[in-house]
């Protein structure tokens, strides 16, 4: 019993030191608007490796324009202009010369599920090929792996050949996770993931992250208050284009905050 | 009289009489259905047309083996007329062949150009001007295989005569690529960008995203696109026979000139007797060719839907 509560004890330190653990990502004064009008102003905040940040607050919030500026995704847009500095394992990702090399490292899962035009097996190999894996018996390994971290294996396992797109909505999104497991990605970013998802896939969804968590660092967009709550270490809450608060989220739940705002969004006064 | 007596009274007038805008809209759906039933009736009339003036041939000369194994076509032969189109048909295939492997590239190196890397401006100025070279009557581009391409074949290959299958083949080529990119690109953009997103987000380069995502999705429009493509180099006629030579030839080399089924009929029919097995054996070559056209229109059709639906 002593020896036991001696280990517990020394684990609960190292997941302690490991949410305060080195910073994953730096954003320094990120500014971002459309056309002349701004998204998102001044915004600063640091992620740390291996925990699960979030993201909450309501539509127009600037979330996902955050989530695009990190992994170089304004190149979409031309109406997007980025400013500030955006550190990424304390590299400048506004002044690359290979974004395609940050992308490959960065996964993204959308609001709506992308299957790709592809089948299933394709889905998830198709980044490891990208990286130059071609050999099948890599693949296959892979393409298990991934899509058994990502809870779904043992639902499509019989049918790999299939569309990817003739899954079921929930079945789709864990299939996009799997696919951004693939690029072995050191950080993780959700946009809303559970937007198309019934409750049961979300809550597999969620333990999955949890176990994820170990091996990557995790950005969490959500505009479930409580999903954040339930999952995230450290919680940001945007509104309107601004920053209003970084804090453990335990703190913005039990009322610890220093804005009244964020305090009246996570008690459901408005959002 | 009650309020409800005369109300009723008032009613009564309106419903048993018929206004101007009642005929107005009787007569506006009489004249759409038949606008939109001309199209079919006309259709069915040509095809009724020509295989009537066909028919006598088919009764009385037509023997299925000659028609489509003998390469000789030798309809004025007084004593021994001969009507094998085999040679034609070789000669409609090898140009339209040459023109596909000349069209494809072109057209579909354009369409992704048009469709993934042009923006703004340029992209749209782009389309227009596809749009106008699909315009060109082939008249202009027969004129081109004649007084430009033919020399410089000539002084290119040290050949003798320039009008041959490598003539036509390019002219034909330059003709359907405008259209073909036209509908490549259509298919390109049906493809939803969430796609592009999604797999650029998995860290894959412009090239790669279209090779591995973009193209695998449009693939049955690009190959509508082809087959329509297709069906537009074998029904030309006009640039076919001003830059094919008009020999009735089965072609061993690209230098070799032949002669089209479209061009025959074009340039035989004005010089026969209506009614005679001349004048009805080439309206049977327009009833293949209508065939033919037909089922390469309808495939590319079905597969364009296929598509959509999908």
């Amino acid at each position: 019993m002593v020896d036991m509560s001696i280990n517990l004890a020394a684990a609960d330190m190292m997941m302690a030191s490991l949410a305060q653990g080195p910073v994953k990502l730096g954003v320094t004064d990120l500014n971002i608007s459309y056309g002349g009008i701004p998204a998102l102003r001044d915004v600063n905040l640091t992620v740390k490796e291996h925990e699960i940040f979030s993201i909450i607050g309501p539509a127009n919030a600037g979330k996902t324009s955050f989530l695009k500026a990190l992994n170089r995704m304004d190149t979409f847009n031309t109406n997007m202009k980025v400013a500030g500095e955006i550190l990424f394992n304390g590299l400048n990702v506004r002044n690359l010369k290979n974004i395609y090399a940050l992308r490959s490292r960065i996964g993204v899962v959308f609001p709506l599920p992308v299957g790709l035009p592809l089948t299933i097996y394709e889905n998830v190999a198709l980044s490891p090929r990208l990286r130059g894996i071609n050999k099948t018996s890599d693949l296959d390994v892979i393409v298990e792996r991934c899509l058994t971290r990502a809870a779904l294996w043992d639902e499509v396992k019989d049918r790999l050949d299939s569309l990817g797109s003739l899954l079921s909505g929930g079945q789709q999104q864990r299939l996009t996770i799997a696919r951004a497991l693939s690029q072995e990605p050191d950080l993780l970013m959700l946009d809303e993931f559970s937007i198309a998802v019934d409750p049961v896939t979300t809550m597999r969804i969620e333990n999955v992250l949890k176990e994820l968590k170990q091996d990557m660092t995790i950005i969490l967009v959500t505009n479930l208050v409580q999903q954040a709550r339930r999952l995230a270490d450290r919680t940001a809450f945007f509104l309107e284009g601004e920053c209003v608060e970084v804090g453990k989220t335990e703190d913005l739940f039990t009322g610890a905050v220093k804005d009244q705002r964020t305090r009246d969004y996570v008690e459901g006064k408005f959002g | 009289m009650s309020e409800i007596d005369s109300l009723r009274a008032s009613m009564t007038t309106d419903f048993d009489s018929r206004n101007m805008d009642w005929y107005i809209d009787k007569i506006v759906q009489f004249l759409v259905f038949i606008a939109g039933i001309s199209a079919i009736v006309f259709i069915i009339g040509i095809f009724a047309f020509i295989t009537l003036e066909g028919f006598g041939f088919l009764l009385e000369d037509f023997s299925f083996r000659e028609f489509f194994l003998s390469p000789f076509w030798e309809p004025s032969d007084e004593d021994a007329p001969e009507y094998g189109i085999l040679a034609l048909v070789a000669g409609t295939a090898s140009v339209t062949g040459l023109a596909m492997i000349v069209a494809i590239p072109f057209s579909l190196g354009a369409a992704i150009f048009i469709g993934e890397f042009a923006t703004g401006k340029l992209r749209e100025s782009l389309k227009v001007l596809v749009e106008l070279l699909a315009a060109i009557p082939s008249v202009v581009w027969g004129f081109i295989g004649l007084s430009i391409m033919n020399p410089l074949i000539i002084d290119l290959f040290d050949v003798p005569v320039g009008l041959n299958v490598l003539n036509a083949g390019i002219i034909l080529g330059l003709m359907a690529a405008p259209i073909m990119t036209s509908i490549a690109e259509d298919a390109l953009k049906a493809v939803p960008d969430r796609y592009r997103e999604a797999a650029e987000a998995l860290g894959a380069t412009r090239w790669q995203v279209i090779y591995k995502t973009v193209l695998p999705a449009a693939k049955n429009g690009l190959l509508g696109a082809v087959l329509l493509g297709m069906g537009r180099g074998f029904g030309e006629t006009m640039a076919v026979l001003m830059a094919t030579g008009h020999a009735v030839n089965i072609p061993d080399s690209l230098f070799d000139p032949v002669r089209a089924l479209t061009a025959t009929i074009a340039a035989e029919l004005g010089e026969t007797a209506v009614g005679a097995p001349h004048y009805q054996a080439l309206f049977t070559i327009g009833i293949f060719l209508f065939i033919i056209t037909f089922l390469i229109n309808l495939t590319a059709d079905l597969i364009v839907r296929g598509i959509r639906k999908g």
